[in-house]
């Protein structure tokens, strides 16, 4: 398999036929019940969140959705959430919790969004909390980054028991081009930041911070949708298979170690 | 985020005035004896803006402070002991002149990196106190900042004691790439912990406490205070601006502004810090040590 380039992902990942969660949850999941609103504000449809079946286990599906079209990507704010997004998130993890139910988180966010409204109903309180939420959360949080894993707007969604990454899915502290622009002051050099800012799959799994590799079709998920969700299907009954089967506090100190040990220094 | 920020920030509190990089606004105005707000451009003598502990007498604007300073304004005198003072970073993703960087700011700082934690005494309170320098490039959070505050939780988690985090920060260190990210996690768990074994944590919000850092520890006190006026937000001004493309009210991202929306408990005054800090500590039970241990 020839492996391509963190620009080229790039711009695979940004193609308009790449599925989305919206392609992938009839296929994966069953019985999917969508569950709406944070109780406090209201429902960020840039977060769709439910209970479903996989191989008949219950488990709650917190997804970023991408649209596939103007429409769609007018509804969900171009997967860009707002604080009510993630306390949504939150709420029906914790609903999760009470039934002991695994939570499997979908990732695909260009970040947060960054407005005036987001900002004044706390932004950074919405994900700082659930970054301390979920590193608590007494039950199985499985994370897969299909796509865009942009920022804290992703790892809100990404605290997890393991993190896995479809092959071609790129997770970053900011996007190449804010990247280019804040630390050059040239976003014209995208490109060049793309491949030194080590953004993809296998760069995240030597940092530790992604545990596995999903294959996609060959040339892209767009090729073989159904492949790619097979794929995903099949990793996702294991995964929660095996860690459900951890005793919860030991599962809970594997989760703070997966964290606690990124970082490089030296004394 | 960083450097942009710094640039919104000047741009905002000085009117487009361009900052040279040596930080002197006006060359006309020699640097040691005058201080000009950069506020509302009030001018002051420096030795009575630095009685005023960095204070604009004019507008109430809470200017920045090196970590020596916020020491010396916070603690007893002579109980701070550090942690970690000799811990550097590493180059994760090989960013060209990385290690020069810190190294500068080392020098400049003083401190190896945009944090210093350790445990002191407030009032006779005892504490963990952990203080972002913003000089320190722009107290980014990288490998170092994160392990450092975890570290400063694990301690005061083991020793039952509370956490007093002065906050300032552009957001994540982008040189270090996805590792940085991973320091919100990191340092928001280690903050979960301490608050699952019934311990205290303060944040003290100062200028400017933004993106990554916002969304991470910063947030996560029991009990938020800032300080009058500063910064405090999770995107930067000019990101927004572009979104929206309108004028942004006067007071956006201030800590008046996030008070008004629910997100800071009090904003107190310097000069008042230090006596807030141990009155919050004593309405939690925490004992007051009458005399500091050697
Ligand atoms: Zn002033």
């Amino acid at each position: 398999m020839n492996k391509l380039t963190a620009t080229e992902r790039l711009a695979l990942i940004r193609l308009k036929n790449r599925p989305t969660v919206n392609d992938y949850i009839p296929v994966i999941f069953n019985n999917f019940l969508e569950l709406h609103g944070d109780r406090h504000y209201g429902d960020d449809p840039a977060i769709m969140c439910g209970i479903a079946t996989l191989n008949s286990v219950p488990v709650t599906v917190i997804a970023q959705v991408k649209g596939r079209n103007i429409e769609e990507n007018k509804r969900t704010n171009f997967s860009m959430p707002h604080p009510e997004g993630y306390r949504k998130a939150l709420r029906v993890a914790k609903e999760a919790e009470k039934f002991h139910r695994p939570v499997i988180c979908l990732v695909d966010t260009p970040g947060a969004f960054c407005g005036v409204e987001a900002e004044k109903r706390g932004q950074g309180e919405a994900i700082a909390r659930n970054l301390m939420e979920f590193m608590t959360l007494r039950t199985p949080v499985i994370s897969v980054v299909l796509g865009e894993g942009g920022s804290g707007g992703a790892l809100a969604l990404a605290v997890c028991d393991e993190l896995a990454m479809l092959e071609n899915a790129l997770y970053s502290v900011i996007s190449p081009r804010g990247f280019a622009s804040i630390l050059w002051k040239d976003p014209g050099r995208e490109k060049e930041a793309c491949e030194l800012m080590k953004i993809t799959a296998e760069d995240a799994q030597r940092f530790g911070v992604c545990d596995r590799i999903i294959p996609e079709a060959v040339g892209g998920a767009q090729n073989d949708m159904k492949l790619t969700a097979s794929n995903l299907a099949e990793y996702l009954s294991e995964a929660v298979e095996r860690i459900s089967q951890f005793d919860i506090d030991i599962m809970l100190e594997n989760r703070y170690n997966k964290f606690r040990k990124i970082g490089m220094f030296e004394e | 985020m960083l450097e942009d920020l710094f640039k919104v920030v000047r741009a905002r509190f000085n009117d487009g005035e361009e900052e040279k990089s040596d930080g002197s606004s006006d060359i006309n105005i020699p640097k040691d004896l005058l201080f000009k707000c950069p506020r509302c451009g009030t001018v002051a003598y420096m030795e009575d803006f630095e009685k005023n502990r960095k204070v604009c007498a004019a507008c109430n604007y809470h200017a920045r402070l090196t970590w020596q300073e916020r020491l010396q304004y916070t603690a007893d005198p002579g109980t701070f002991v550090e942690f970690d003072a000799g811990m550097t970073g590493k180059n994760p993703i090989e960013f060209p002149d990385y290690e020069k960087k810190v190294k500068a700011a080392q020098q400049q700082c003083g401190t190896n990196e945009a944090i210093v934690t350790g445990e002191c005494l407030i009032h006779g309170y005892r504490c963990v106190i952990g203080i972002m320098d913003s000089n320190f490039m722009m107290a980014s959070m990288g490998s170092v900042v994160g392990e450092k505050i975890t570290r400063a939780f694990e301690y005061a988690t083991e020793k039952k004691l509370p956490v007093v985090l002065f906050t300032a920060s552009g957001g994540a260190r982008m040189q270090e790439g996805i590792v940085s990210l991973m320091q919100m996690a990191k340092t928001s768990g280690a903050a979960a912990r301490h608050s699952q074994a019934g311990q205290l944590y303060v944040t003290v919000l100062a200028d400017p406490t933004t993106g990554g850092v916002t969304a991470s520890f910063a947030s996560l006190g029991d009990i938020i205070i800032a300080e009058p006026k500063v910064l405090i937000g999770f995107a930067g001004r000019r990101v927004i601006q572009g979104t929206i493309k309108q004028q942004l009210p006067d007071d956006f991202q201030t800590a008046e502004f996030m008070q008004e929306n629910g997100f800071v408990d009090m904003i107190v005054e310097r000069t008042m810090m230090r006596r807030t800090l141990a009155r919050i500590m004593k309405l939690h039970n925490y004992p007051k040590e009458e005399r500091p241990k050697s």
